[in-house]
């Protein structure tokens, strides 16, 4: 037995973990503080009760050609994640360079919502303009989990290759088999991405579900919208049966023919996008050797800085930080509705359907739904994102919880969740959860479109009185931002020595 | 090879998405739009009948294609994936000032001397008045969209000019619902107190009963301004027929079945030229939504 030689037991120390979860709660508390949160309806419980209402009364006969919606929806996806995987493929094999590193980590850090926005200027309703706001995301996102994952791959085969064999040939038959499972898996996680995301750009005009979603709701018709929603989680949860790796060929090859017409592509409008359009209204004006018009630019971009970039930022980042802390509480509590070590397989698959709803309804929809109920603040906000996020990390923490051995005299019930498996479950969490937090900026600024004063709402409002000028600076600097928190993000983890390989997203 | 299958096949759907996404050389329609400034299915039904209409008075196939926002409406216009629009003020004068050699050609009787309804909830004791109610300072406000004239310029302007200072410092929410229905309902649920609306839109959806008067009423009405008219490119000529402007023109003032008008809802559409708009043109400039 060892003795300790000071009198007075030591205090416990805090482990680090545990330092920065209180951390970051307690910035979330702070932001809370300044956080405009109410319920501005004077009668939210009507309108829930029609909301109710509609949803037991599904409505799925007021789109006319509801199927060929529906085909769209997944064409758009299909084409966007399979344009998207192959670049980004391509691009995991030189993402050690540098400037392909920054250029994925800065594409990635713009919403699909944004892509759309920006090619609708250039292409207009153009089936193109959804792939590729699909796409060009997607790369930058495989790309870099592609990368990690043949990195970190174990490669005995590599070893054993003769030297002087070429890159190409090393990597078909020594890498790619190794993690052909892993890449498989990532992608079609990554198409049931590219079906939330096809989705949602029909709230900004594109022809898929999401354009009659939008509908539905801004005229109050739940039973339409309730329609809706119901074909596309059957879309989600049924995807293992019909998205068979046989049939991918087919299908990428059958989509681009089922994208519906569009307006013709005129290249004219992408060059003036690009030479005129985006450049700073005192460029486009005066002239380049002219003094005033580089006082004009100053005084252009500070403005911009000042009233619209900054307090955009400041309300983005007190809502992601406040949304953070509630998407892990909330996943805390979820994970154990799909977990063996709690519940019955009854119960559970109750809890995996609810999960499974709210994992599947982009937090878009959903703050959009609470908005319609509870009127303009931050609260539909926190609520949308914090469901949506924790049943992610909900789901992904609960499979991993089943996992965790116990000894045959572990406690039961509560003492178990807060004694045993939550403490042994959390480094995961905390994985995931910082994982999303970068996902959850992205959302936080999108989420200004709908009315909260985030940075997309600055960006909208540009939009709107086509300022484009403006709204490209924005979203730079709504970009930036992003790649902070990811590095930022990236730093802690390592600190804490936090890794998840499934946590990705 | 899983892999090499995968990336065959990959390269041939560039290829075709290429061929498919390619612009069709046959025959294109003549396509118009308008800005989303009702409920979507009220529009679709306008504008559908609409279509059908010009198709046979203009002897040209003539397609309606809806789009989510006001300025979604003018890049569709801006880029010529439409040729004619029915823009409101703003919108239009935004519109033509992008694109040289537009024109406004008509416009409905009663956009001549059209009107902004500041309404409020029962709950706020707002009455109807004639000078504007300065009581809604403090209170909560939504405006319709952001690029909406009933919905934005005009109320925005008279906010302004009566508080000389931004919305945001009169009121303690400033909100943008994104349509005149949706501005009606929100003041009607009190989501805001007090809200400005398009007055055709509010005696459009009085007749069909979606307003509850004791809930919601009408608290100042704006001085006339020019509104709503039908834009058409100056490059249509090129591509259909000489003249086709003026024979659009005519068709639209032509317009008499009494149905089609109704779902505008207007009495009669009359000639309108650019320069109508110019007080439009003038007060964006002054509240500074245009450069």
């Amino acid at each position: 037995m060892v003795v300790s030689t000071n009198s007075a037991p030591s205090a416990p120390r805090t482990s680090p973990v545990v330092k920065v979860s209180m951390g970051f709660v307690a910035v979330a508390m702070v932001c809370l503080v300044f956080a405009d949160i109410s319920i501005t309806t004077l009668d939210p419980w009507s309108e829930m009760k029609r909301m109710a209402w509609g949803a037991v009364t599904p409505d799925f006969s007021v789109v006319a050609g509801i199927g060929m919606v529906i085909v769209r929806t997944i064409a758009f996806a299909l084409l966007g994640v399979a344009l998207g995987a192959l670049g980004g493929f391509m691009l995991s094999q030189v993402f050690h360079l540098g400037p392909v590193r920054w250029a994925c980590a800065s594409v990635r850090a713009i919403h699909e919502l944004f892509w759309a926005l920006i090619f609708l200027q250039m292409l207009g309703l153009s089936p193109l303009t959804g792939v590729l706001a699909i796409a060009i995301p997607y790369a930058g996102i495989c790309a870099k989990v592609y990368a990690e994952l043949l990195e970190e791959a174990d490669l005995p085969a590599l070893r054993i290759l003769p030297r002087g064999t070429g890159m190409v040939s090393a990597l078909f038959f020594a890498r790619l088999p190794e993690v052909w499972v892993h890449l498989k898996t990532y992608t079609s996680y990554r198409f049931e991405c590219g079906l939330r995301s096809a989705t949602v750009l029909g709230f900004v005009g594109l022809p898929t579900l999401g354009f009659h979603l939008e509908t539905a709701f801004a005229e109050g018709n739940y039973s339409a919208a309730a329609g809706l929603l119901i074909i596309f989680y059957v879309l989600i949860a049924t995807l293992r049966f019909w998205m068979r790796p046989k049939l991918v060929g087919f299908y990428v090859l059958a989509a681009p023919f089922l994208l519906g017409g569009g307006a013709a592509i005129d290249m004219g409008n992408i060059v003036r996008f690009l030479t005129v359009d985006i450049v700073p209204a005192p460029l486009r004006r005066g002239s380049f050797l002219d003094g005033q018009t580089w006082s004009d630019l100053g005084d252009w971009t500070w403005t911009l800085l000042m009233d619209q970039a900054l307090p955009g930022m400041v309300t983005t980042l007190l809502l992601t930080q406040i949304a953070l802390v509630a998407t892990g509480i909330g996943a805390l509590f979820l994970f154990p509705l799909i977990s063996k070590k709690f519940f019955g397989p009854v119960a559970r698959s109750v809890g995996h359907v609810f999960l499974v709803v709210m994992r599947s309804t982009p937090e878009f929809i959903l703050a959009y739904i609470f908005l319609q109920l509870w009127g303009p603040s931050m609260l539909p906000a926190i609520v949308a994102l914090s469901l949506h996020n924790g049943a992610i990390i909900g789901h992904l923490v609960g499979r991993f919880s089943d996992e965790v051995r116990l000894r045959p005299d572990s406690p039961r019930g509560l003492n178990l969740y807060g004694f045993e498996i939550v403490p042994r479950v959390y480094g995961q969490f905390l994985a995931f959860l910082f994982y999303r937090w970068e996902v959850i900026m992205r959302e936080t600024a999108i989420l200004g479109i709908l009315g909260i004063a985030t940075l997309g709402f600055f960006i909208d409002s540009a939009l709107a009185d086509i300022r484009l000028d403006r709204a490209m600076f924005l979203i730079a600097v709504t970009a930036a931002f992003n790649m902070g928190i990811d590095i930022l993000s990236r730093r802690i983890r390592r600190r804490l020595r936090l890794r998840s390989q499934a946590g990705r997203a | 090879m899983p892999s090499i299958r995968t990336l065959s096949l990959c390269s041939a759907v560039s290829l075709l998405l290429s061929g498919a996404l390619g612009s069709p050389a046959f025959a294109e329609p003549f396509v118009f739009t308008a800005i989303p400034d009702e409920d979507q299915s009220r529009l679709r039904q306008r504008f559908d009948k609409l279509a059908v209409y010009l198709s046979k008075e203009l002897g040209v196939e003539t397609k309606y294609i809806p789009v989510k926002s006001y300025a979604a409406a003018i890049t569709a216009f801006r880029n010529n994936q439409v040729q004619l629009a029915w823009f409101g003020g703003l919108s239009g004068v935004r519109a033509r000032f992008l694109v040289p050699g537009s024109q406004a050609i008509a416009q409905g009787y009663e956009d001549q001397a059209f009107v902004t309804y500041f309404i409020a909830h029962a709950s706020t004791g707002l009455k109807s008045s004639d000078g504007f109610p300065k009581d809604m300072a403090g209170k909560t406000f939504t405006f319709g969209s952001k690029g909406s004239t009933s919905g934005r310029l005009i109320p925005e302007f008279h906010i302004r000019r009566i508080f000389k200072t931004a919305p945001a410092m009169v009121f303690t929410k400033v909100g943008f619902s994104g349509n005149h229905s949706k501005t009606i309902a929100l003041v009607q649920s009190g989501a805001y107190q007090v809200g400005a609306v398009n007055f055709k839109v509010w005696q459009n959806q009085l007749k069909a009963g979606k307003i509850d008067t004791a809930k919601v009423s009408i608290i100042w009405k704006t001085p006339p301004y020019p509104d709503y008219q039908w834009t058409i490119r100056g490059d249509v000529s090129k591509r259909w027929k000489a003249g086709f402007i003026q024979r659009v023109r005519d068709v639209l003032l032509g317009m008499k079945d009494p149905d089609l008008l109704a779902s505008f809802p207007r009495k009669s559409f009359v000639p309108a030229s650019n320069i109508d708009y110019q007080p439009i043109w003038d007060m964006a400039k002054q509240i500074k939504l245009i450069d």
